[in-house]
């Protein structure tokens, strides 16, 4: 009787053992059908543009010339620039949050992080691009030119939609992004060690610096690589503000130009394009996969590595 | 004993969420079998939905289009996308749009591919060449010739002699220029280019629906996006149809003609360039009216066009009988909101072209029905 | 002397980090205050009940939570069921970290590609013949379905493996075999967690707005079917945004207040019924 009972126990087990293995499978399934579309879709333009095709500063349907550049600079200049720009601003928030802040404000304050990365990315659109971009022209982007104008860089004339706006704006979306993590790391600095540095008269200040952050340093470094990742595949916040204008290096290399993003770019020309350029437009969101992947993948294994270090 | 953790929610919480999300779902399922928003059955147009899309030039008058259309027939439910010519003839040969508008007509090269579309001129209108001076008014005058420099680079500043010549009436401002094009496949940017490459004799970038403007120039997306990028910045010059430049109060210049006179874009200059351009249709239903000859005539005008499938079939017998007295409609009785919104009438002579590539769509092997309140 | 500057470092360093804190968050609360402000002005109950064609973004409202419904139905238990794997009989093995690894390489995929994943499959595809194409809500729900696999399996792995294994085996000395265990036991202690990464989940796909642009598109009145385009808040803001014309813009920042309004509510439940989760570092 007990035998035939744990016989039927364990069919039902396997079953749904399978049942959740197919179910895994499935995912790993619309996983790799994603990757095979991607390709399957490009190889046209791969064969037709080559190695080109990543250095190519002319997109012309017309010809069928396709080069990808100034989308592939936009992208990733637009997101490292604002990752980088996004890190000590993270880090201070990190720091206040972890440090300084009163308790009572600690939900509040950890509410509005939250709120900053949940709102939706077309509402920072349309704020960016109807509130934020004639102020930044007027009030900032003017008196820049106006003093170091001369420099490349920073050149007029000042359009308000430009790369520079993408930038602020991708800032304030990868910001919660870090210091999110950054906030969690901090708080599992070893308790008995941070005592002993007060003990011995250590500021907060000189605590956070020879301990807090050395300890959370790896994961810090995920953190700004999970925040990348997210500056990187950002298409509405990016389309409405950056100008849209395929052209490299911007406009005299100035950061007050117009630019474009290979999400921008797709997201605009996807709807009109046919045969070859339908290809070429999936082989630059082929490359923006394959980036957006190695990002995550380094950002995971980094986390992976400051959790088996375990001092929480 | 397993310890009812607190870090849960409580158990009112989730009937609650568990109630919306069934809500939500019966109405979804209760909408997809049937539908309760549409008007009462005894219309004698079928129930149906449409989606088309594409010309941006014709948007406003096509989106009142459907509105009145819906109003008069409310089983007929029609979404048109302004999403730019070129878009919209793709997803017309793509079969995921029902009917496409489009100004430029069928290349050559396109006709040839797909001998199953119609072209059916639906309205005109006037493409203005529109700028952000402060302190100049509408009115600036300019040529062709000027126009093409500017925007292929070679005109840099507000005050260039070129400019500032034509103009003895304005003090032309030491300003950079900025000029604004299409970023998407346009309509207007073919009928723009066509223009340019018929009256000007130093335009030398060709005409279609995307140029390869130099280096260093905003763009927008459809007329509306040109739009707001030229009235955020000063000193820009981009070409928008004129309900787009009237409704944002944006300044446009006045267009020299064929005849060398500059003639200022209105209702009457523009319905002048249509009826001029009229008889030409009548040998190609695709021929430019860009540049014309006459008095008064705007030279930068068009017709634009609806593009469906001869062979209405595909599409099932409501969705065809929907679309084809829709079209009818827009092409007769529609015509007179056109005016309104800055687009003149169909010329008598066009309407009757229309109708008669109305009356070659077919459904199942014989010709659509047009009901006579559609005509 | 020494102990002195000491001092001003660290009263410096508090400073600049309230500053930078504060710097932050005031572009949050001008984001809030604008999309109040400026979408107060377009709401009034016609404006929420009425469809497009009418002037109004009822069927917008009703769109969006239409798709997010359909996404939630095929996200959710694809993510659940994956992360119950994960947690309970995938702790090691080629095969459960393959699993994985995909569930968090899906997380890094831009949602534009997934939006375009779908119009291929689904839209160009899955259609009978040629003539058969539309654009249609459900390819959204496979786009916005798989944004939102990760997030739910994470969340389900994750609170499924926080639970000591002291109750584990204590269904074991009982006799309960493991399916049962799983699902009635571990499951129904973790499904707070579960919830609450679906909440945020749904809150996540609210705001996307690039992959609704290739498969449900837009319509301009009440839906009538799921296999048909569809309209929804997100794909409304951006094309009145970019429209430039004043009472469209305007009605893009009412949109945009709705939208908000759901993703902020969303938020703060999940906020105030995770506190003590919170408090622990979590």
């Amino acid at each position: 009787m007990k035998a035939r009972k744990s016989h039927f126990f364990k069919l039902q087990d396997s079953l749904f053992k399978y049942f959740l293995i197919a179910c895994s499978l499935i995912v790993v399934g619309l996983f790799v059908a994603i990757f095979l579309m991607l390709f399957e879709t490009s190889l046209p333009s791969i064969y037709q543009n080559g190695w080109s095709f990543l250095t190519g500063l002319v997109w012309d349907p017309n010809n069928n010339i396709f080069g990808a550049l100034p989308a592939i600079a936009g992208t990733l200049i637009s997101a490292a620039v604002a990752t980088l720009v996004a890190i000590p601003l993270s880090i201070g928030i990190a720091i206040f949050f972890t440090e300084y802040a009163p308790a009572r404000s600690k939900l509040v304050l950890s509410l509005f992080i939250d709120l900053l990365a949940a709102i939706p990315s077309v509402i920072y659109g349309i704020w960016g691009l109807w509130i934020i971009a004639p102020l930044i022209k007027t009030n900032v982007e003017q008196p820049i030119i106006g003093a170091i104008g001369f420099i490349p860089l920073f050149s007029g004339p000042a359009y308000g939609l430009s790369i520079f706006l993408a930038i602020v704006i991708l800032t304030i979306m990868v910001i919660p992004i870090i210091t999110a993590i950054t906030i969690e790391l901090l708080s599992k600095t070893p308790v008995p060690l941070k005592e002993g540095m007060i003990s011995l008269g250590a500021t907060k200040s000189e605590t956070i610096r020879h301990l807090g952050l050395p300890f959370a340093r790896l994961g810090i470094v995920a953190a700004v690589i999970l925040g990348l990742g997210r500056a990187l595949g950002e298409t509405m916040a990016v389309t409405m503000v950056i100008g849209n204008s395929y052209y490299w290096p911007f406009s005299g290399y100035s950061i007050f130009a117009p630019a474009t993003t290979i999400t921008s770019k797709i997201a605009g020309a996807v709807g009109e394009a046919g045969g070859l350029e339908f290809s070429a437009l999936l082989e630059m969101a082929l490359i923006l996969m394959v980036i957006s992947l190695a990002v995550n993948f380094i950002s995971r294994s980094l986390i992976k590595r400051t959790s088996k270090r375990g001092f929480g | 004993m397993i310890k009812n953790s607190n870090k849960g929610l409580s158990n009112t919480v989730y009937a609650v969420i568990a109630a919306i999300i069934i809500v939500i779902i019966a109405v979804g399922a209760y909408i997809a079998i049937d539908n309760p928003f549409g008007g009462t059955t005894n219309n004698t147009l079928p129930a149906a939905s449409l989606t088309g899309g594409g010309s941006s030039f014709v948007y406003p008058l096509m989106s009142n289009w459907t509105a009145y259309f819906y109003n008069l027939n409310p089983t007929v439910q029609i979404t048109y996308q302004s999403v730019g010519s070129g878009t919209g003839q793709k997803n017309l040969f793509n079969y995921t749009f029902d009917f496409a508008g489009s100004d430029p007509p069928l290349t050559s090269a396109q006709l040839a591919t797909y001998t199953n579309i119609v072209e059916i001129p639906e309205a005109c209108g006037g493409v203005t060449m529109a700028y952000n001076l402060p302190g100049i008014p509408s009115g600036l005058n300019l040529t062709a010739n000027v126009i093409a420099e500017i925007f292929q680079g070679n005109i840099t500043n507000w005050n260039d002699p070129q400019i500032q010549s034509l103009n003895p009436g304005f003090t032309m401002p030491n300003m950079a220029i900025v000029p604004v094009h299409r970023s998407d496949s346009s309509g207007t940017t073919n009928i723009v280019s066509s223009y340019l490459s018929n009256a000007s004799n130093v335009w030398v970038s060709g005409h279609g629906n995307t140029i390869n403007w130099p280096n260093g120039q905003q763009s927008g997306a459809q007329n509306s996006g040109v739009a707001a990028v030229v009235k955020q910045i000063s000193g820009s010059i981009g070409y928008i149809e004129y309900f787009y430049a009237a409704s944002n109060a944006i300044t446009f210049a006045n267009i020299q003609d064929h005849d060398g006179q500059f003639v200022t874009p209105s209702l009457t200059t523009i319905a002048a360039a249509t009826n001029a351009g009229a008889p030409l249709l009548q040998s190609n239903i695709g021929n430019l009216i860009v540049n014309l000859p006459g008095s008064n005539v705007y030279p930068i005008s068009s017709f634009t066009y609806i593009f469906v499938y001869t062979n209405m079939t595909y599409l099932g017998h409501d969705k065809a009988i929907d679309l084809a007295n829709f079209i009818s409609w827009c092409v007769n009785k529609g015509q007179v909101y056109g005016p309104p919104l800055y687009y003149p009438q169909l010329p008598s002579s066009i309407v009757t072209l229309a109708n008669n590539a109305i009356n070659t769509l077919t459904y199942g092997g014989s010709a659509i029905t047009i009901y006579q309140q559609n005509k | 002397m020494h102990l002195l500057s000491r001092k001003r470092k660290e009263t410096f360093v508090k400073i600049l980090c309230f500053l930078v804190t504060a710097a932050v968050i005031i572009p949050l609360l001008w984001i809030i205050g604008d999309v109040i402000y400026n979408g107060l002005a377009a709401w009034n109950i016609s404006f929420l009940v009425s469809p497009v064609i009418q002037g109004g973004i009822g069927n917008a409202i009703l769109g969006t939570f239409i798709i997010n419904g359909m996404a939630c139905l095929f996200g959710i238990p694809l993510g659940v069921l994956t992360g119950m794997y994960l947690s309970e009989y995938g702790q090691e093995g080629w095969f459960a970290s393959m699993v994985r690894t995909t569930v968090e390489s899906l997380s890094g995929i831009p949602s534009l590609i997934l939006g375009l994943f779908a119009y291929a499959t689904i839209i160009i595809a899955l259609s009978q013949s040629a003539t058969d194409r539309h654009y249609t809500a459900i390819a959204s729900a496979l786009a916005l379905g798989l944004m939102m696999i990760p997030l739910v399996g994470k969340a389900t792995e994750e609170s499924m493996r926080v639970i000591s294994n002291d109750i584990r085996e204590a269904a074991i000395a009982l006799g309960v075999p493991k399916w049962i265990r799983t699902t009635r036991i571990v499951l129904a202690i973790a499904k707070g967690g579960v919830l609450t990464g679906s909440l945020l989940a749904f809150a996540r796909i609210s705001g996307e707005t690039a992959p609704l642009l290739f498969t449900a598109l837009f319509s301009n009145f009440w839906p009538t079917g799921i296999n048909q385009p569809m309209a929804s808040l997100q794909v409304l803001i951006y094309n009145y945004a970019l429209s430039g014309y004043p009472n469209l813009v305007t009605q893009a920042w009412g949109a945009a207040l709705f939208l908000a309004l759901i993703v902020v509510a969303i938020n703060i439940i999940v906020r105030v019924y995770t506190k003590p989760k919170y408090k622990e570092g979590f």
